[in-house]
């Protein structure tokens, strides 16, 4: 036997991914719509969040409904440490990354000793709080008149201005984020993770430790989601408190959950999904209706959520995938391992 | 049985739920090498004992000691770090992972891999995935399910999921491990599938602890048997003591004609 | 004695406050312990309660009556909501239900914007709202309706759950769906009902609480989430319970808006959710059962 047998179970090629973002990296050959880029480079930032969200949620099924505060934590570090101290935005990064770790272990620690609606509530609690200090501690933050110029980041003396160029920025990262991930959880450590969700009195009697693994993926999915929300206030150079509210981290749950929340791509498919689906209403909508004011179109958003949430309670990605794999016969692809079996690894979702 | 030595000493185990006695200062020694069964009629007790000693309860009074070590107050997870793991009675295979999966995921404690050098496929987590696939793969072979490796757990039958529960059990090179009512739930080609399995991991030195209400298999493998009944210890020797024990034969005979009237109610 | 009257003043808020909660708490308990499903979108009841009644008054149907009609029309809402969505859905996960219930609330808020608009709109008070004044503290009678209202509706539900026979039927299919099954009460039938009288409830608070400040499309999730809050934090798994839990936050909230910060009033709140959470999660005032953690 040999490394060749782990195909079996997990597919490590990094082939898919860079053909995904050659694709992607391509796009710029064909179209200079900056509005498309600033498109592409907001799916990136909701992709970041999602991927460490997916893990926690969908591989070791615990819910958050507070990711929004990383998110926020992220880009309030980066716009204060930048601004106000004059830091490098890349350390200001790190910094961030790090704030956003240490307070996701202090607050994790009571919390994932909570289940299902009390760990979402906790979770939805702590966001809310968190949301509410940016707002009331302004002398710090600007409160709710946001907070301004915040400059822009660079690399090299190459600085990240144009929607073009923060495309590939946010895209680098995200690319290494989803093999970071999927190395991960085709591990000894992902294994971990949806034993949870498997069965946690099996997983507990196995020796893995649950709260330790639910703790370290909920530092790393925080790690993520503070990493965007930095990248998005270079981006942007002005943010205010409403971008982190309790609805921007039911948005990336909905992401998530859209997009098949066992699966680290239905994480980009997920936000692709939100993104394009808000921009196509946002305009479209109003063009039915033209005489209503408001933000009225989510009332199409809420009605496709619920809808693929009953008919596809999987997401998009693993509905596709069992498409896929009534097309295509499975056939024994090693001969070293005595098995005639089903290679489709990781599917399973019959409860 | 030459050099019989102690492996796990269960010292007067007591636990009260609410001011009932559900295990009653209960004391015996397994010892290294054995397959040593816990029998006794329903209601007995031994479900209450058996989740004291992997910790999914807290003993009310009494200690258990593995290998000199007292494990009171353990939880779970470090139980099993310490070389005792199980199987459950109502099968808890992890559903969402392939049968090799799950028994890979049996050999966590024995690996080294953390998040980050997960995160970046070190050449040591690639090598250690390896081993352990194989290693898995052996532990399929032993219990004969290794045709099954691909499959998604749950579509398991029945008694190749208990059978993928003793290899997940089994793989993390165990000191002891534990058999929630093993035979539950099997039709006898399963039984005798599952007792070859267990006779053949105790000649390689494996040692068993089981609870079983299947007074056929207990007598036929067993080296030694505790029989409790209302919680209290009431027999405790060989198999053949067992069967010549008054007391034991009149607890098992209540409990026959019990469940005579609970299938007429 | 200026000390006493500001007390005085915030402890009336605070129960007005609390009163509300309490209907939309129970709201959540009822449907909770009868499907197992916690109903996100439980707040959006009282918001569609609120904004119809306005309509309806708009429109010179007397008070009375509006609060009647809109009570009926939102709880047939309620109806059409368990059937396609709860019903449908029942056997998802956690996760997903959350975000199901979630997605209706966006639905319903977004049908009111399309309705109603974003403009704060408002409703005549029940009755004269002249203020009348206690120890100094002004009290206004409309907050004397909402305490009253949530009280009598509160101790008519508790008598209906215990005393009647469709609501034993409801708590029997909580203790035991499968027994309530046996003694012939259909567990589908009872979760419809219950989200029917929730809904209906939930409206009712908003009517109530429209005329003290305002109705607007939004107005749902803040209020939702606070029940939800009042709810665990007296404990989710018995009404008693939660109303108390919903008094708690209520005054409690009256207090730090009055005395500290009113911007910091949420972090307050929750605080004290998450130190419940963490401490006591079964909830301060639930027998302790212990399940359900």
């Amino acid at each position: 036997m040999n490394s060749k047998s782990l195909k079996l179970i997990y597919n490590n090629s990094i082939l898919g991914p860079i053909i995904l973002f050659a694709v992607l990296f391509c796009i710029p050959l064909v179209s200079s719509s900056n509005y498309l880029f600033s498109i592409l480079t907001m799916i990136g930032f909701y992709a970041l969040v999602c991927i460490g969200l997916t893990t926690l949620t969908g591989y070791a099924g615990q819910i958050s409904l507070g990711h929004a505060a990383f998110y926020g934590i992220g880009a309030y570090s980066s716009a204060v440490l930048t601004s106000t101290y004059g830091l490098n935005p890349w350390i200001a990064i790190i910094i961030g990354a790090l704030i956003s770790a240490v307070v996701a272990l202090i607050v994790g620690i009571p919390t994932f000793k909570l289940k299902g609606y009390y760990l979402a509530l906790a979770t939805l609690g702590f966001g809310i709080i968190v949301y509410t200090l940016f707002k009331e501690f302004s002398s710090i933050t600007g409160g709710s008149n946001g907070f301004f110029g915040i400059p822009p980041i660079s690399l090299f003396g190459y600085e990240f201005i144009t929607d073009k160029s923060y495309f590939y920025l946010i895209w680098v990262f995200v690319f290494f984020a989803i093999l970071f991930t999927r190395n991960i959880i085709h591990s000894r450590i992902g294994r971990g993770l949806r034993s949870i969700e498997g069965s946690e009195i099996a997983a507990d009697a196995v020796g893995v430790n649950l709260m330790n693994y639910k703790l370290q993926i909920f530092v790393l999915s925080a790690i993520f989601a503070s990493v965007s929300g930095s990248l998005l206030a270079h981006y942007v150079s002005f943010i205010n408190p409403d971008l982190f509210v309790a609805n921007t981290s039911i948005f990336f749950l909905i992401m998530v959950i859209m997009g098949g929340k066992g699966n680290i791509w239905g994480s980009i498919v997920g936000a692709a999904m939100y993104v394009l689906l808000d921009e196509i209403l946002k305009h479209y909508v109003p063009l039915l209706l033209p005489n209503v004011g408001g933000q009225f179109e989510i009332v199409f958003f809420g009605i496709l959520l619920v809808l693929t949430l009953i008919y596809m309670p999987d997401g998009l990605v693993p509905r596709f995938e069992k498409l896929m794999s009534k097309f295509k016969k499975k056939t024994p692809t090693n001969g070293a391992l005595q098995s005639t079996i089903s290679v489709n690894a990781t599917g399973g979702d019959n409860k | 049985m030459s050099n019989k030595r102690p492996i796990l000493s269960v010292e007067n185990l007591t636990k009260v739920f609410g001011g009932v006695v559900a295990v009653d200062n209960v004391s015996f020694t397994v010892e290294e090498g054995e397959i040593f069964a816990v029998i006794g009629p329903n209601g007995a007790g031994k479900s209450t004992l058996f989740n004291m000693i992997t910790g999914v309860l807290p003993s009310s009074s009494g200690n258990i000691y593995f290998q000199e070590k007292r494990l009171n107050r353990k939880k779970p997870y470090q139980i099993a770090q310490m070389g005792i793991t199980r199987t459950f009675q109502n099968l808890e295979v992890f559903d969402n992972m392939t049968v090799i999966e799950n028994v890979m995921t049996g050999a966590h404690i024995t690996m080294k891999t953390n998040i980050l050098t997960a995160g970046l496929r070190l050449p040591s987590v690639r090598n250690e995935e390896v081993k352990t696939m194989e290693r898995a793969m052996e532990a399929l072979e032993a219990v004969g399910i290794s045709d099954l490796a691909y499959e998604i757990a749950d579509r398991l039958p029945y008694g190749s999921q208990r059978l993928l529960e003793i290899a997940r059990a089994a793989i993390s090179n165990p000191k002891l491990i534990l058999l929630d009512e093993p035979m539950a739930g099997l039709n006898s080609e399963e039984s005798r599938q599952l007792v070859e399995v267990i006779l053949k991991m105790r000649e390689q030195g494996m040692t068993f602890l089981f609870v079983e209400h299947d007074m056929e298999t207990v007598m036929s493998i067993s080296d030694s048997i505790v029989v409790i009944d209302n919680g209290v210890k009431i027999g405790e020797g060989t198999p053949e003591e067992i069967y010549q024990n008054p007391q034991v034969v009149a607890a098992y005979l209540g409990d026959e004609e019990e469940e005579g009237v609970e299938a007429y109610a | 004695m200026e000390l006493l009257s500001q007390m005085m003043q915030l402890l009336f808020s605070g129960l007005t406050l609390g009163a509300i909660y309490a209907l939309i708490a129970v709201g959540f308990v009822v449907i909770y312990n009868v499907t197992g499903i916690l109903n996100f979108a439980q707040g959006e009841f009282a918001m569609l309660g609120a904004l119809t009644c306005i309509s309806l008054v708009n429109n010179n149907v007397p008070l009375w009556l509006a609060i009647i009609l809109s009570i009926v029309i939102v709880a047939a809402i309620g109806g059409i909501f368990e059937r396609t969505a709860l019903h449908t859905a029942r056997k998802s996960s956690v996760t997903t239900l959350i975000i199901i219930t979630i997605g209706v609330s966006i639905v319903l808020r977004g049908a009111a914007i399309l309705i109603w608009g974003t403009q704060v709109q408002t409703l005549p008070p029940f009755t004269d709202n002249t203020p009348i004044t206690i120890l100094d503290a002004v009290l206004l009678p409309q907050n004397i309706w909402a305490v009253g209202i949530s009280i009598v509706i509160l101790i008519l539900m508790m008598y209906f759950f215990n005393y009647t026979f469709v609501g034993k039927s409801l708590t029997a299919c909580v203790v035991n769906p499968f027994a309530a099954r046996l003694m012939g009460i259909n567990p589908e039938k009872m979760s419809l009902f219950a989200v029917i009288v929730s809904a209906g409830v939930g409206a009712l608070a908003g009517t109530v609480i429209a005329p003290i400040s305002g109705a607007t499309y939004d107005m749902g999730m803040m209020l939702g989430i606070k029940a939800f809050v009042a709810a665990v934090i007296g404990g989710l798994t018995n009404a008693p319970a939660a109303i108390a839990g919903a008094f708690l936050i209520g005054i409690l909230e009256a207090f730090t808006e009055g005395l500290w910060s009113s911007g910091l009033k949420d972090v307050v709140t929750f605080t004290f959710l998450l130190l419940i959470l963490f401490v006591k999660p079964e909830g301060l005032f639930a027998k302790a059962s212990g399940k359900r953690v």
